[in-house]
């Protein structure tokens, strides 16, 4: 079906209002104006809103915000809350914690000088700073797919809308425009669905070690004031994941917020080879731990989400840039695992790619081109020597599991200051680790007592998603007898349980086992796309707007 | 004839909404906004009645903080020719709305004032019955059918009983329910259009507006939580259910 498309161009399109696409917009700015000149960038952002898809834990580092506005305090960044404490607790069963004494700790978990936030907060003040120095931000509109001629990436088509669940054209269909650029970044996050079709294509990862991913889990609580310690960031291993073993690895925190809020969550690596296991479920089972139940008592929980997060660090990074584009933040994958922070390394590389964008648009030239002074600067910067030091953290993890693996980081990080002189690799992706549902045991979770732990739809229902329901179902089956026929009799479909929003279900009405997607549910966290062990789910962007509707995540 | 259309920027429909835990209102900070549904109604019937060629300008009014400027943008791509912000922090109450629109209508000399019947932060469903008030004009409210013919409107109402339709002379206050239409999806380009589109700011004191304090909100409570159900097996089981409750 071949539609009219208006057509509108740029000097650059960010694919992505979230902190990499917001620094990336902001810094070319500041660089055409330093240079007296025009530069023309436009960014597009699914939500609905800018921060409504954002979900981050979060302890901010300010490192790349010092950078990018050195007055951030004046323009009232919404930095509020320091970190005044860091306890950190291996969890050893469900009521037994040993605390990690202070020593301990290895140097990428101190927190001195960060600052616990919001980051959708944060970003819609980078927004607003955005759109002060002329950018133009249009949430709502997802970029569907990348526009690419003669193997140069053009632009974007942003989705249609008013497409019917049949795929038909309702009476208000709306094909989606085209926005065409000299050069496109892609800032969507971890596993971003053109990302992934761009990696693909450009073959930009045939020299990295396979991406790694986890899931992270979120609430948000109200506490009464008197269990409320602002400013104190507890994180945790262990149970109820493994503290010795490999098979289901993790951590989780729990942050004091301001207001009387406490940020908790659940990170579960995507390596867990259980396919019984939930991840939704471990999590509201690990709410009831003494530790984090005493700061959680008595208290209401006023938001909940999920995201997954991009974890492979320096072994996995691919190349960053193709002709007339790159990949910047989780897209490319610069979280620091070590530290569970990407924010500051997002915002690092949207302002590299931005000034090798920037510099190449203010000498006059005319795009189209792989940018390799991108990946220079990128290497001579803080942002390459960071991840390089942490890159083993996360294998020797995965090899080790949290306690001898911590202990390895521990040494790396604080003897070596994380250059042991050998690099740990790990090249078995997410989603071939599932053993069969036969050979693992089933787990039990416990009932939700619906104070501390609830179920998924409640929990969904605070995530305030929406999805428009006649639309065409925006998670893709590229074969759609896998989940009955394999993936039911080999893994007891566990998209049944890694799915954080109830959106897979295996229904029977007597007339045998069928697949049903509740895709109105989804909080776009990428975890399908990841986990499903024959890689046969893909998400694509549903109409522009639809999704979760997160307030301060 | 110029048709004149109020928009609110409310909370988000899909917005779970979180009172204060002091009890003096709902949460707002942080949380997504977005144009009072019944006045896109509003709007899209204004747009399609220019479409119709029976309204010639479109002028949208908000009153409300900086922020109001993203729902005035909403109303422009909408279609609307231009628009004003009454820029007032701070709470407005219906009575004080009504002046504003009022004299912005004056000033305007539209033929045409289209609200939402209410709006959902609220719900007091009064402003545009009191902008009729004021300036002496006819009102037809909860309309659910629109048409212009001349110097006269003809609106159907859903009411209790059925529907009922009026007519009335212009200029006239029209407020819009749920089925008066089904508002369109707003086109990139439109909204990129619409950020080139003029909007005038004015104040209270501008427009001879002292704001009125009739109203003062006491306490903000949440519903009360919805008791766990029980499953009863049998008929029987109900109706003892029932009788215990005393609903029987
Ligand atoms: C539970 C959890 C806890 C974390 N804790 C911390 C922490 O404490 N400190 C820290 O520094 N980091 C933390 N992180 C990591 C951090 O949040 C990410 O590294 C960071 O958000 C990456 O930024 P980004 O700009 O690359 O992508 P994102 O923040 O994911 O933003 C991407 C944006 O692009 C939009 N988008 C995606 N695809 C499209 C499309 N096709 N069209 C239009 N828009 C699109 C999305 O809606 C989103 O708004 C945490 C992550 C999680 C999940
Ligand atoms: S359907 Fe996939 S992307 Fe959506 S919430 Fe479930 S796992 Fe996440």
């Amino acid at each position: 079906m071949s539609v009219e498309r208006d057509v509108m161009e740029y000097d650059v399109v960010v694919v992505g209002a979230g902190p990499s696409g917001l620094s990336t917009a902001c810094r070319l700015k500041q660089l055409a104006e330093a240079a007296g000149k025009e530069l023309s960038v436009c960014v597009v952002e699914k939500g609905s809103e800018v921060g409504a898809h954002i979900l981050s834990g979060a302890v901010f580092e300010p490192r790349a915000l010092n950078e990018l506005f050195p007055d951030w305090k004046e323009r009232g960044a919404p930095l509020n809350v320091p970190v005044s404490g860091d306890d950190i607790y291996f969890f050893r069963s469900e009521t037994a914690a040993f605390k990690m004494p202070h020593l301990f700790v290895p140097k990428t978990m101190h927190n001195d000088g960060n600052y616990i936030i919001s980051l959708a907060n944060l970003c819609r003040w980078l927004g607003q700073q955005a759109e002060g120095m002329g950018v133009e931000i249009y949430p709502g509109f997802a970029a569907q797919t990348a526009i690419i001629e003669d193997g140069v990436v053009k632009g974007i088509t942003v989705g249609d809308m008013g497409v019917n669940r049949e795929g038909e054209h309702k009476p208000d269909f709306t094909p989606g425009m085209e926005l065409r650029a000299k050069y496109t970044v892609f800032a969507e996050g971890c596993r971003g669905h053109i990302g992934k079709q761009l990696i693909a294509q450009y073959a930009l990862a045939q020299d990295a070690d396979p991406q790694h991913y986890a899931i992270g889990i979120k609430e948000i609580w109200t506490v009464p004031e008197s269990q409320h310690k602002p400013g104190l960031v507890v994180h945790g291993a262990g149970w109820p994941l493994d503290l010795t073993g490999t098979s289901a690895l993790g951590g989780s925190f729990l942050y004091h917020f301001e207001n009387n809020q406490v940020l908790v969550g659940l990170i579960v690596d995507l390596s867990y080879t259980n396919p019984h296991l939930s991840p939704f479920d471990e999590f509201q089972r690990f709410k009831h731990h003494p530790v984090i139940k005493q700061y959680l008592d008595g208290g209401t929980r006023t938001s909940y989400g999920a995201r997954a997060i991009c974890k492979g660090g320096f072994n996995s990074l691919p190349k960053s840039v193709f002709p007339g584009g790159m990949l910047v933040g989780c897209d490319l994958g610069t979280m620091n695992f070590a530290k569970i922070k990407g924010n500051h390394t997002a915002m690092k590389s949207g302002m590299l790619a931005a000034e090798a964008i920037a510099e190449a648009l203010l000498a006059g030239g005319e795009g189209g081109d792989t940018l390799d002074s991108y990946p220079a600067k990128f290497k001579a910067s803080w942002l390459y020597d960071e991840l390089y030091r942490s890159r083993n953290f996360g294998p020797l993890l995965h090899k080790f599991g949290a306690l001898v693996g911590g202990a390895l980081n521990y040494i790396e990080q604080n003897w070596f200051g994380g250059k042991f002189p050998f690099t740990v690799h790990d090249l078995k992706p997410d989603h071939a680790t599932l053993k069969l549902a036969s050979a693992s045991s089933k787990i039990t979770y416990p009932k939700p007592d619906g104070k501390l732990s609830f179920d998924k739809l409640s929990s969904v229902f605070l995530s305030s998603t929406n999805h428009e329901e006649d639309q065409p179902v925006h998670l893709t089956l590229k074969d759609a007898d896998i989940p009955i026929a394999k993936n039911l009799p080999m893994y007891d479909e566990p998209a049944q349980r890694y799915c954080p929003a109830g959106v897979y279900e295996v229904v029977d009405e007597g007339s045998g086992p069928r697949f049903q997607i509740n895709a109105q549910n989804c909080v776009h966290c990428k975890t399908c796309d990841i986990k499903d062990p024959a890689q046969n789910i893909n998400w694509v962007a549903p109409e522009g707007g639809g999704g979760p509707n997160y307030a301060n995540m | 004839m110029k048709a004149l259309v109020s928009v609110k920027r409310v909370v988000d429909y899909n917005v779970r909404i979180q009172v204060k835990s002091d009890g003096s209102g709902v949460v707002t900070d942080g949380v997504k906004h977005s144009m009072n549904p019944f006045d896109e109604i509003a709007m899209e019937e204004a747009v399609r009645l220019k479409e119709k060629g029976k309204v010639t300008e479109i002028v949208a009014v908000t009153i409300g903080g900086a922020k109001n400027e993203e729902t005035l943008r909403t109303a422009l791509a909408f279609g609307a020719d231009r628009a004003i912000h009454v820029k007032e922090e701070g709470e407005v109450q219906p009575l004080t709305a009504a002046k504003a629109f009022a004299a912005v209508l004056k000033k305007e000399e539209a033929k045409l004032f289209l609200a939402g019947k209410q709006a959902i932060d609220d719900d007091a469903n009064q402003t545009g019955q009191m902008v009729a008030a004021l300036l002496d004009i006819a009102q037809a409210t909860f309309a659910s059918k629109v048409e212009i013919d001349g110097d006269k409107a003809t609106v159907t109402r859903e009411i209790d009983a059925g529907l009922e339709t009026l007519e009335v002379d212009l200029p006239a206050v029209i407020t819009t329910d749920l089925r008066l239409n089904e508002p369109r999806y707003l086109k990139l380009p439109d909204i990129m259009k619409a950020k080139k589109k003029p909007i005038e700011a004015v104040s209270f004191a501008d427009l001879g507006v002292t704001p009125a304090a009739g109203l003062k909100t006491t306490k903000t409570v949440p519903p009360p939580a919805r008791s766990k159900g029980i499953m009863v097996k049998t008929t029987d089981e109900l109706v003892e259910a029932l009788k215990s409750k005393g609903l029987l």
